[in-house]
């Protein structure tokens, strides 16, 4: 397929723009000597260049997207129209408050509905995604700490099954990091916590539940060694959607949370965004919450900033316009719809789950919750089929593939996440896709190792394009 | 290929030779058929120090970074230029891609000879 | 209630009963009862589609629409082709994850090798990554990318947009990285004031704005100079549709070029999603955070793009990677690459012509009405009056007849901005309405 430079015509173009209405001005300024080489196609060959590009793209639109952490739940539509109302596209973020008033009820309405579903006092809708709300998480316990006159707190503790963005965000946040050993039950090790704590404990980072699916029933526990340590502890939301309407992260003794509105509240992941990732908080920390936050008066809606704020984690207010989508879900789902939600993420979880245990080694073996972790270990030795020949196989069959070797914890892992939108036929018809290759595998190892044999292009030279980066056309 | 027997050996699959005052530092090739296809390679600077038993630098593959450490300390008296174009040089040949070379030693941690090492390498299989 | 799950009670009780669990309540009592929520959330009951919507719009209504905008500040209103918002509707890039997968992701892949391209043709730079999550983050992020072990001082102009700046502090808050502020002389970076405090200072880099907050042209090849020979790295952060037209910040020789590119073809939405995106040269490239795509070929030598140089983000270095950042913007970026494809070199300059013209027409217009300019030299499509009154009260006046006017920035000073969208009628009217206020 043409990459769009290679489309076109010199001259060729849209339609777009009337003559200008005043007269031109030759700017007195060192000017631009290289040419600019962008594309120059017809509406036509722009159009369709998209489409073709569509049709090499999988989206959850387009089938099971068991991505296990990620929580590719369907995107409903009328978030998408709700997005795209000039009443929310059209307002420039900068206009008088009087002006804005839907917007801040938005962001209002939000703020109180996150503060119910996670248990904490305070919201920020703020932070651009998932990381982006762990950075901003840890640099509000930094300023707690800080203002308490507690500058040898600088250890921020986290298990080895932790996301790869827990760690990098405490460093960011100029903290050392300290990773604790998983117990055999992929849990945290209660002892190894216990000896990890001290007088230089800034805080903990921890999901519950964790990475591999699993409830961690010592949380209670682990959350008051962190806090008799004088630290404070930090919930990585991104596997909420296992427990919304059943527990909350505020009533587990964390302190501060984010969120990822593009996993569980169904704003669409893009291709790699725009996400969201609110961060919450309880009181203790919210003197130095960022940016200002959307408050109610008997006027109407105000912002408001905090006096000890840690400053901005970006410009302007948030990505409104996925807040809006995360807005119109929660209020379609309510109370009930949100717990609902949660009950059939992990019913399906545990549905697929038992249903391959006969022919798929699962790494741990009890009651998961949305997500459950198989690993090929075994199969690698016994028969040199890996995770990612398992990943690549099922490309065949335009099944989206489970995360790959994740958690690290697990050797060959195969991380896989149903969520509550998939109908007990696509589960069952995946059963038996995974079956198959297994069957394939055992019988014919060298066909699924070269998979994918249908997909438009062979597995990549990935070596070659880390060797020798191209990032860019050549003109 | 089989393992120089003018070389030693660190735990962490490091080889040492040594030139007179300067040891000279690589990838074993066990290490650099674990780690498999090497993209990218962070070396330290000429001048820098180096402690025994620390990392100085890492490689890359596509999916992953290993720590190199080094199995003395002292001062980098030189550094391979050309393994940062070249990477692959240690997976065509590790024991002849030197990554570092360092002076001024002080102190060096226990090593293994070929043979202690061969022994190691099918143990930790 | 309204509700995504579509398995029916009867099928999720059958599914329960299936695998061997009585009911949802024993599925769940890996939850202890100690942490159990014991009554259902406070929320209000779910509803059906029609009343979501109905309930959403109602908000929106409350906003206020504008018969012309003439406020900027960090956020632009242009003209959106239509194909931009179909394109980018498209259900499988709407609902695609991020490309991990590259054999069924060549998609995404390609529309974002195609950005990189795009942002590398803008900029004039080597290397562009997949964009970061707005300009200011950009900016900041840059910085981070500038320090190492004996350099890090950050040095930015007191003539960047305070915005950007907060959030450099911020950032720098984390890492410890000082930041330092370089005075404004008349409206523009002091540039001899920047050689003395940098000198011996430690400096990792320098970051200028061009144009600068004030709307100003700055001296970038001046900042440039100033910090290579501190040693330090030149940043500049960017318009993009001043790119078109004024000497690229690869031509002035600096390291990297940041800026926010929600001018090229993203609403102005409140404020986000934005995009921001860095760009820098074939030196740095290892330094840079964020996603990057490279093409390959697979084992047929049919070309191919993957996600490359991963070894440098958090999903494998994880504490020593430079950068926490994991998502990017990708829809974003993808309405960038359909707005400049919508909008070709002759589009885009166009735009730029538009905006300086219409810009200088309605500063002259504003001067006869009695704004005076605050400060002297070019300037781009925006700029800052005096005004003698109230800056707020006048905006407060225009605001009566629909109009959103210049940024107060002060007590007596507004930022003004002209585009494409603004008609001369429109600004005929403004500056009438300007002259009846002022006398």
């Amino acid at each position: 397929m043409e990459l769009i430079f290679e489309l076109g015509q010199e001259g060729r173009g849209l339609d777009l723009l009337p003559e200008c209405d005043v007269c031109e001005v030759t700017l007195d300024a060192p000017k631009r000597a290289g040419k600019m080489h962008l594309p120059h196609v017809s509406e036509t060959e722009l159009s369709r260049h998209y489409t073709r590009l569509a049709k090499r793209t999988h989206g959850v639109n387009d089938g099971f997207y068991p991505l296990g952490s990620c929580t590719m739940k369907y995107n409903p539509k009328v978030n998408e129209e709700m997005a795209a109302l000039p009443g929310f596209t059209s307002v420039h973020p900068l206009a008088p408050v009087e002006s804005v008033q839907g917007c801040l009820e938005v962001l209002y309405t939000l703020q109180e509905d996150l503060k119910e579903i996670a248990g904490m006092d305070h919201f920020t809708l703020q932070p651009a995604a998932g990381a982006h709300g762990e950075f901003t998480g840890l640099l509000l316990i930094k300023a707690y700490h800080k203002a308490n006159g507690d500058e040898k707190r600088t250890k921020i503790i986290v298990p080895d099954s932790a996301h790869g963005t827990n760690p990098a965000s405490a460093a960011m946040a100029g903290f050392e990091i300290v990773n604790i050993p998983s117990g055999e039950d992929g849990c945290v090790d209660v002892e190894a916590l216990k000896a990890a704590v001290g007088e230089d404990t800034a805080g903990l980072m921890l999901t519950n539940p964790n990475t591999v699916g699993i409830f961690d029933k010592n949380i209670l526990e682990i959350t008051e060694i962190i806090h008799k340590a004088g630290g404070l502890c930090y919930y990585d939301g991104a596997n909420l959607n296992a427990i919304m309407g059943q527990c909350r992260p505020g009533d587990m003794g964390f302190d501060v949370v984010h969120l990822n509105l593009h996993k569980t509240f169904s704003t669409p992941h893009g291709g790699g965004g725009p996400g969201s990732g609110p961060v919450g908080c309880k009181d203790i920390l919210a003197p130095f919450l960022p940016g200002s936050y959307a408050v109610k008066t008997a006027d109407g809606y105000e912002y408001e900033g905090c006096e000890e704020s840690i400053g901005s984690m970006r410009s302007f207010a948030g990505n409104f316009l996925v807040i809006v989508k995360a807005l119109t879900y929660v209020t379609t789902l309510g109370a009930e719809g949100i717990k609902e939600a949660s009950q059939n993420a992990v019913l399906n979880a545990n549905y697929m789950r038992v249903k391959l245990a006969d022919v798929y080694d699962m790494a741990y073996d009890v009651t998961c919750m949305h997500e459950f972790v198989m690993t090929l270990e075994k199969k690698k030795k016994e028969i040199n089929i890996t995770a990612m020949d398992i990943a690549k196989a099922m490309l065949d069959y335009g099944i989206h593939p489970p995360t790959m070797y994740f958690p690290l914890i697990v050797h060959e892992a195969l991380m896989v996440e149903p969520t509550e939108t998939e109908t007990k036929e696509e589960m069952d018809h995946v059963i038996e896709v995974l079956r198959e290759i297994m069957a394939k595998a055992k019988e014919d190892p060298e066909y699924i190792q070269h998979s994918p044999h249908h997909t438009v292009i062979g597995r990549p030279d990935e070596v070659k394009a880390a060797r020798t980066p191209v990032v860019t056309y050549e003109f | 290929m089989s393992t120089p027997t003018e070389l030693k050996f660190s735990k962490s699959h490091e080889w040492v030779k040594e030139e007179g005052d300067v040891m000279v530092i690589g990838l074993t090739d066990f290490a650099q058929s674990e780690l498999g296809d090497l993209v990218f390679v962070n070396l330290p600077e000429e001048g820098d120090e180096v402690e025994a038993g620390e990392a100085f630098g890492d490689v890359e593959s596509v999916k992953a970074v290993s720590d190199v450490f080094s199995p003395v300390s002292g001062e980098v008296c030189e550094i391979n230029e050309d393994l940062l174009d070249n990477p692959a040089a240690i997976n065509e040949d590790a024991y002849g891609a030197w990554l570092i070379k360092v002076k001024n030693v002080t102190d060096t941690e226990e090593l293994m000879d070929a043979a202690e090492y061969d022994k190691f390498c099918e143990s930790e299989k | 209630m309204g509700s995504y799950v579509p398995n029916r009670k009867s099928e999720q009780e059958a599914m329960l009963k299936e695998i061997g669990y009585q009911s949802f309540d024993d599925m769940f009592s890996v939850i202890p009862d100690s942490v159990k929520l014991k009554a259902p959330l406070n929320l209000p009951k779910g509803k059906s589609e029609l009343e979501t919507a109905n309930c959403i719009k109602a908000m929106a209504a409350k906003n206020k629409s504008y018969r012309g905008i003439f406020r900027g500040a960090g956020a632009y209103n242009h003209y959106i082709p239509s194909i931009v918002r179909q394109i980018t509707s498209k259900e499988e890039f709407v609902t695609a994850y991020t490309p991990y997968q590259a054999e069924i992701s060549q998609g995404i892949l390609q529309s974002i090798f195609e950005y990189q391209t795009l942002i590398c043709q803008l900029t004039g730079m080597d290397v562009s990554n997949a964009s970061v999550y707005d300009g200011a983050t950009a900016a900041a992020e840059a910085c981070a990318m500038c320090k190492d072990r004996k350099r890090k001082t950050f040095f930015v102009s007191e003539t960047v947009d305070p915005k950007i700046t907060a959030v450099i502090k911020t950032y720098s808050f984390g890492s410890g990285c000082e930041v330092v502020m370089v005075p404004a002389k008349e409206g523009k970076t002091d540039l001899a004031k920047a050689k003395e405090m940098m000198a011996d200072a430690g400096a990792a880099s320098l970051l200028v704005q061009q144009p600068n907050y004030y709307g100003l042209i700055e001296d970038v090849r001046g900042a440039v100079d100033a910090a290579h020979e501190a040693g330090a790295k030149a940043i500049v952060s960017c318009n993009p549709f001043s790119l078109a037209v004024l000497e690229t910040p690869a031509e002035a020789g600096a390291d990297v070029a940041v800026g926010e590119a929600q001018p090229l073809g993203l609403p102005l939405a409140f404020g986000g999603p934005y995009i921001g995106f860095m760009a820098c040269t074939h030196d740095m490239m290892r330094k840079l955070p964020g996603r990057i795509v490279g093409q390959t070929e697979d084992d047929n030598g049919n070309r191919a793009f993957v996600l490359t140089l991963q070894a440098r983000e958090q999903h494998i270095r994880r504490e020593k990677a430079s950068s926490n950042i994991c998502s990017n913007e990708a829809l974003c970026a993808m309405t960038v690459s359909v707005y400049l494809g919508a909008m070709g070199e002759k589009g885009v300059t166009e735009v730029a012509k538009q905006c300086i013209n219409k810009a200088h027409y309605l500063q002259k217009g504003l001067a006869e009405a009695g704004l005076t300019k605050t400060y002297e030299g070019e300037f781009f499509h925006e700029f800052v009056t005096t005004v003698k009154g109230s800056a707020e009260e006048l905006c407060e006046k225009l605001e009566e007849k629909g109009y959103l006017a210049g940024l107060p920035i002060s007590e007596h000073e507004l930022l003004w901005c002209a585009t494409e969208m603004n008609t001369k009628e429109q600004m005929d009217e403004v500056i009438a309405l300007v002259k009846e206020v002022v006398a």
